[in-house]
Formats: C-alpha cells, structure tokens, sequence
C-alpha cells in the first residue's frame, strides 16, 4: 500500500515536471523539427534573426505578463507601439515646432528615446487612473486607449510614413539607428530584451512590489485588506507596460529607419499569446516572465520555421491559434492536478495527525 | 473505535433509508460504512464537527455526488441516484450551504429555472410563474415581489426563495438543509423554524444539518451524529440532552480556555478610544449610531450582536475601509485621520476578516507568502526582500501559533478549515499590533481549532496585546471576553464586565437596538 503509494506519487511528481516544463519542451521539439525541415534553420543567422524578431513582442509580452498577473489586460501596446514610433520619427525628422516663439526645437538621440519612453508611460499612467480610479474593466479601458493612440498616430503625419529617419549631421540627431543595429554581431533589440527580462524576472521575485503584484491578481480584497496599496500597483503595472510598448515603437522605427502610423497593428494579441503560452494564467495571480519569454520564442519560431519552410501566412495564423488554444488547455490540466495533490497533502496531514493523535 | 449506536425503537415510519454508504475521494475516506435513517414527516438532525462527512453524506442523497459503496432505499425499494436531476424525481430536494442563487436574476426566475413553464412549448409563460411564485411565497409568509432582483433581498429572504425553489414541484418528499441558519438572524430562523413546522406537518421529512447545537433540541425529532466520517450515535431528541451531545461530537468533554486572571482594569492605559462613531446607511438610517468605547492594554473586548448588527462596519471604520464614517477614533490619546488600510496596518492595526477565502487569503500563493504579505516592508531593503529574513519570520510566526505545515512552499488550499484560518491570524499578528480585530474568528472551523485559536488569543492578551473579538457563540464569547459590549441595530445596547455576563443579559440587548429604533419611528 505505502509502496503503491510512493510509486504514484512519484508518477505524480514527474509528469509535473513535465508539465510545468512543456512550453519549453515544446519550444525543442520545434527547433529539432524545423532543423530537418528546412537544412540552414539550426544557423546563427537564422537564430539571431530570430531573436530580432522576438525581441519586438517578447518585450511587449513581458509589460502584459505583469498587467495579466494583477488579473488585467492591456490592448492598447499595440497601438502605443504606432505611436511611439511615430512620435520618434517626427521628432527626427521635423523637430518640435513651438509657434508662439517661431522655434524649431531638434533633440538629440537620447532625448528622442528619453521623451518617447515619458509618453509610453503616460499613456499607461492613463490606462491605470481610468481603470482604478473610474472603475473601468481593463478590458474596456484599454480597448478605448488603443483607438485614441491609434487616432494620434495617423493624425500625427496624415496617415503618411516618415521614412529615411536617420537624422541630419547638421542638427546633431543622428544615430538613431543604432536600435536596430547589432552588437558584435548581435542584435541591439534582442540585448535590450535580456535586460528588460532580467529587470523584469527580479523585481517581480524579489521585490515588495512584485510580491504585491502576484497578491492583487490572487484575491484583490483580501490583498487590500492586506495592506497593499492596491491602486498604486496597478497603476505602476500599466506604467510599465506602456513604457514597454513604446521601447518597441523605438525599436520598430530604427529597425526600418521608417516610423509608419499602423506599425504594432495586432501586436497586443501576440503579447497576450506569448504570455499565455507561457503559463500566465488569464484568471492573474500566477506567471513568470521566464516563461513568457519561452513563450514569445515558441511563436517566433513557428511564424520564421514556417516561412523558411515555404508554409503559407493563412497556414501560419491556424496553426498560431491551434497551438494557444492547445497550451491553455493543457494549462487546464495541470491547474486541476495540482489541485488534486494539494488535496492529497492536506487528507494525507490529517491522517498522519489522526494517527499521532491515537499513538499519543 | 468503538462504534456506538443507540436507536430507539419507534412507531414513526422509516421513509428513507441509506445502508452503510462509503465514500472515497482520491486519498481519503470521507465517508465510512455510514447508515442512515429519514423518517417521514420528521426533522431529521445531522451533526458533528467540520470534516466529519455531514455534507458528503448530503450531497450522495441529492445525487450530488455518487457512493463508492453501499445502498439506499426508499422505502422498501433500492435507489440510485446518478445526478441530481434524478433524486429530484424521487423528491429529494436539497438546499445548500452556500446559497446556489442566481443573483442578477429576479425572484421567479429563479424559482423555475430549469423548470420554465410554457406557452406552446417555446413562449416563457411569465404570467403563470408570477402567479405561482405569488402563492408559494404567500404560503411562505414572505409575500415579496416575484419581480424583484434577487441580490436585492436580505439573505434571510433569499434563503426562503430557496426553500420555494424546491417546494415548487409538489412532490417533495425529503428536503435536505444544509446549515440554512448560519446566515440569519435570530427572528428569521424563528420563522424558519415555523415553515419547518409546516412542512412536517404536510408529511414532508427534512434532513437538517446545524452547527448551532442549541438548534437541535429546538427543532429536531431524530439526531445523527458523525464523527470523521463515522456513524457515532443516533438518538430521538427526547431523549438526549445537549451535553450528551457534546460529549460524543469531539468524543471527550472539551471547553474553552476562559480568562480567569484577576486584574484591575480601571488602572490599565486605554490603548484606542472610540467616540460618537457613526456610518450612515445607503436610503437613510444608520449601520452604526453613536458608538462609545473604549479598549485597555491587554483586554479582550468581545462583541455581540445579530447579523447586520453593525459589528464588520465596526471593523471596516477602524481599519480604513469606511472613510465616510463620523466621530472620532482615537490611539494612545491621539485622534486619528483615517484613510487606508495600508496607513492603519502601519499605525498598529491588524485585522482577521470574516470570510477567510474572500477576504483573508490569497490562493494562488503559497502558506508562507500569505503570512508574510502585511509585513513584507519589514524584511525589505529597499525595494528588495531578504528572503532569510523573511523566512525566519515566517518558520517563527508558524511555531508561534502551530499551524500545522509540512513545507511553507506549499499552496495554501491544501491547509485544513482551521489552519487556514491560522495563516490569516498569523499574517495579523506578524505586522506587530498594538490591536488586533478579530471577525468570527472560529467561523467555519472544527472544535479542535476553535480551542487553539482562543489559546493564541488568551496569550497573545497576556503579553499585552489588546485584543476586540466579534463573535455570535454564546458561550464562545463569554469564556474569551473580559469585557463584551452587545450592538443591535448599530446601537450599543449593553456594555458587560465580566462578573456581569449572562446569556440572558447579552441575548436581551441584542434585540434591544430594533425596539429602540420603532419607538423612536
């Protein structure tokens, strides 16, 4: 009986592994599986291509991991990414304007990044005062930014392109190429990726705040009534995911040296199915954004393996939907037996209790 | 253990009947070789402590959940039940312990959900739902609008348009009542106990399950006893008394460590005063009206009042959770601004809310994170936690009060009732508070845990924290209080020194507040 016992327990304990493990397992299966398909996949060209294009919503998966984690959404990042980029762009190319002194004022580079960050956190300043303040559902909230932003980013040149954005020697803004530019070989936007993943990872580990983050997803009253300054995070949340999309914008527009107003279009949908992918629970209160990043490389995978496999961009979307809807179902499975061992460990405590209980 | 049956012969009919059932849940036997006897037309009292398979025995009769073993009868025929819908048909009709209404829906609606009638077997024959809930309701005594939102009404109102739900097919034969009083007040379970009366007298058998054991002599007829899933005893009501009960509820004679140390209070430091609070009520009136008092160093204040009483405001106005209160709150002599909950808890305030899953815990993390949240600035440098800090104080915390854990890393919902309810307090007491509210603090748990919580609580006075318990036992609160002042209506109708408590007096002021406030209207 203990025997049997111990066996299913460990039977238990592995296909645990397993599962908490599968997103990455599956993120091998794929690489092995492409690498046969197509000959030149397994490269560190291709690879590296790969990561450039991660990093764009891999970095926008990360801010919606955190919104995800305090039971939220955040569809606006998308349409920040448009409208950072456009802001930038602009910024570039025509300088600011202020007509009551008959200036033209040009920024240089890191003033550009600097005040395209301060707008990407504004917008998601917004996005957590209407939603905590007012009482908005995220959903609607930011489904209500993202057209706004949308809004500006065409008005912001009449729906044209700012394109050739790499500033002039003359007015001192040049080198805004640079974020898409590579690094001994290695792309800026993919070094950018690791270092906001790893900021990311440590403060919601180690810090209050992140702590703070995990409580209000879990059970938001209890987490107030616990003392946590519940509006403050979630306004913080937003802030971070806005500043996020618009570190993309940036990226985006340098990467193309062009800053077009419906760059970002759907993004937000891939960030949500990385997170998703990755273990972030839609309910909040559980995610990582080590898996979110595993995450955000599954679906980069399947779209640059498909492509180099000559598979059509109809074929790509399904099986994009097949495999998210396939990973939250199997996330399905692994939240009930995990509920079921708990229950095991609590029955199990209450036998060996009884049990002291009658040899005492 | 010896299995100790006692039945008694008797000349009322056995209408149902249900032959060693046992139940098995992946790990655990929650149910073992238990019988069970329905008399008809009778109130038939189920008992015993939480775990002890009350609700499981339940829900295999209502087809809930189905027995791994085991038979039942009616009368003389053998049943099985394989939902719901089945039991139904045999008129087994259950209402549960958690109210299964459909909130944003209105009262006949949820009446005949599930069991619309039509018109031409596809219009919603709404004319004839409102005149039939009309009637039942009527029969009920409770004639409220059949049009009325359900989530408007009182909880007491909604447990009777449970009880419609299931009287409206007319051939109910045994209703099952799974802890109905827990939420209502004094007056409603009158009332309930009325339409009980009446519904035995219409030949139907009730299945009543209470942990209010004062209850049992009041209405039952047959009582059953379960004790980890065991049948224990079985007995007609006459024949037994309440401590014979007892006695074989927690199987050895169990009470709760009272306050006995003699000390004089009027020279003890007043530690919070509260002056002139008041809490208007949405549409007039108030939750709260005019309530004074004061807590010492080292005191256990008990409050007493019925639901609805105005005793949760109480809390909510001191931790920050009710800014639009007047009058008032005073720490040390010095009068606080209240805002939040985060200022409170900084100031020396901690508070164990009343519904532990909804306001206490935080179930997607772990035991210890749960225990650390209120405190995690104290083990923080800046930003960043120091996790063996904030490990240690979490392993003390746990020693500190026993809660029963194998590893801190584990998810909280594997914790029992009681030690859940544990992790909540010692979140409380982990802030370092000057005060600690107590809200029902043994709600919902077993009677071992009940007397471990009041031992943490006696302690944690001794060492001189001040303490304010609200409870609604009788007996509970008289053996932890030094000192219980009663609210009824948002009044305070009575403040007793310990040498001055009697069930009586404390039962008396609780409905005191409602005849004060008709005089005056």
């Amino acid at each position: 009986m203990d025997l049997q016992l111990n066996k299913k327990q460990k039977n238990n304990s592995l296909a645990m592994t397993l599962l908490k493990g599968r997103t990455f397992i599956v993120l091998v299966v794929l690489l092995v599986f492409f690498s046969f398909a197509t000959p030149n996949f397994l490269s560190a060209n291709t690879m590296l291509l790969l990561a450039k294009h991660v990093a764009l919503y891999g970095i926008l998966a990360i801010g919606m991991t955190y919104v995800i984690i305090t039971g939220g959404i955040d569809l606006s990042v998308g349409a920040i990414v448009g409208l950072g980029g456009m802001i930038a762009g602009g910024m570039i190319q025509n300088g600011v304007t202020i007509q009551s002194l008959g200036v033209t004022l040009y920024f240089d580079v890191p003033l550009v990044v600097f005040f395209t960050i301060l707008f990407g956190a504004f917008v998601g300043w917004l996005n957590g005062i209407i939603i905590t303040k007012f009482g908005v559902a995220p959903f609607i909230a930011t489904l209500g930014t993202m057209y706004i932003a949308r809004g500006f980013a065409m008005l912001h040149s009449n729906g044209a392109t700012y394109s050739n954005i790499i500033g002039n020697e003359a007015l001192g803004n040049t080198g805004f190429s640079f974020f898409g530019s590579r690094i001994i070989g290695i792309p800026v936007g993919a070094i950018i990726l690791v270092i906001i993943a790893v900021l990311a990872g440590i403060l919601l580990k180690r810090t209050t705040f992140g702590w703070h983050i995990f409580a209000i997803g879990g059970n938001e009253r209890a987490a107030r009534l616990s003392g946590v300054k519940v509006d403050k995070v979630k306004i913080l949340v937003y802030i971070f995911s806005g500043v996020c999309a618009a570190i993309v914008g940036i990226i985006t527009a340098s990467q193309l040296e062009a800053a077009h107003p419906a760059s970002g279009e759907t993004w937000e949908m891939n960030a949500i199915a990385a997170a998703v992918l990755g273990g972030t629970s839609m309910m909040g209160g559980i995610g990582t954004i080590g898996g979110t990043i595993v995450g955000a490389f599954v679906i980069g995978v399947i779209s640059d393996g498909m492509v180099m496999c000559g598979v059509s961009e109809f074929w790509q979307m399904i099986i994009k939907g097949l495999v998210i809807i396939l990973a939250v179902i199997v996330d399905q499975f692994q939240r009930n037996m995990e509920a079921k061992i708990a229950l095991q460990a609590r029955n199990e405590a209450k036998k060996d209790d009884g049990q002291k209980k009658a040899e005492g | 253990m010896a299995e100790v049956v006692e039945k008694r012969k008797s000349d009322s009919e056995i209408c149902f009947h249900a032959e060693k059932i046992t139940k098995i849940y992946p790990g655990t036997k929650a149910l073992d070789e238990v019988s069970f006897d329905v008399y008809k037309g009778k109130v038939n009292v189920l008992i015993g402590e939480n775990g002890a398979g009350k609700s499981t025995l339940m829900k295999v009769i209502a087809g809930i959940e189905q027995e791994s073993s085991g038979q039942m009868y009616m009368g003389d025929k053998q049943v099985t039940f394989k939902n719901v819908t089945e039991a139904r048909q045999h008129g087994i009709g259950i209402i549960h312990q958690e109210l299964s209404l459909f909130p944003n829906l209105n009262v006949y609606q949820n009446i005949f959900m599930a069991k619309e009638r039509t018109k031409h077997k596809v219009g919603l024959d709404n004319e004839e739902h409102i005149r039939l809930t009309k009637r039942i309701l009527d029969k009920l005594e409770h004639p409220i609008d059949p049009c009325t939102i359900v989530g408007d009404l009182r909880v007491g109102q909604q447990q009777m348009i449970e009880i419609a739900r299931n009287l409206i097919q007319d051939d109910l034969k045994i209703l099952i009542m799974d802890e109905p009083t827990s939420s209502l007040s004094e007056q409603e379970v009158q009332v309930l106990f009325k339409i009980m009366r009446e519904l035995k007298a219409e030949g139907i058998s009730i299945i009543y399950i209470s942990h209010r054991l004062e209850e049992i002599l009041q209405i039952g007829d047959y009582v059953t006893i379960l004790r980890d899933g065991k049948l224990v005893a079985a007995s007609a009501v006459q024949d037994i008394d309440l401590s014979w009960i007892v006695k074989k509820m927690v199987g050895k004679g169990k009470a709760y460590p009272a306050r006995t140390q003699k000390i004089n209070w009027t020279e003890r430091e007043k530690v919070l005063v509260v002056k002139d609070l008041c809490l208007p009520k949405k549409g007039g009136g108030y939750l709260l009206n005019h309530v004074s008092f004061e807590l010492k160093k080292g005191e256990i204040l008990g409050i007493y009042g019925l639901m609805g009483a105005g005793r949760t405001e109480l809390f909510e106005c001191i931790m920050g959770l009710r800014p639009e209160h007047t009058g008032d709150i005073l720490l040390h002599g010095k009068k606080l601004l209240i805002h939040t909950v985060s200022e409170q808890i900084q100031r020396g305030f901690a508070m164990v809310p009343e519904d532990r899953q909804r306001e206490g815990l935080i179930q997607t993390m772990d035991i210890g994170r749960n225990i650390s949240l209120s405190s995690l600035k104290n083990y923080a440098k800046g930003i960043f936690i120091r996790d063996k800090e904030e490990e240690a104080a979490v392993d003390a915390n746990i020693r500190d009060i026993h809660i029963k854990v194998a590893d801190k890393r584990l998810p909280i919902l594997s914790l029992s009732g009681g030690n859940q309810q544990k992790v909540v307090i010692g979140k409380g007491l982990l802030t370092k508070p000057k005060i600690l509210l107590l809200d029902e603090p043994s709600r919902g748990i077993d009677i071992g845990a009940k007397t471990e919580v009041f031992e943490i609580i006696n302690r944690y006075a001794d060492e001189g924290l001040s303490i304010i318990v609200i409870s609604s036992e009788l007996e509970e609160i008289e053996s932890i209080a030094d000192r219980i002042i009663v609210l009824s209506n948002g009044l305070k109708t009575a403040e007793l020194e310990k040498s001055e408590i009697t069930e009586d007096k404390l039962v008396m002021a609780s409905y005191k507040g409602h005849n004060m406030s008709k005089k005056a209207s």
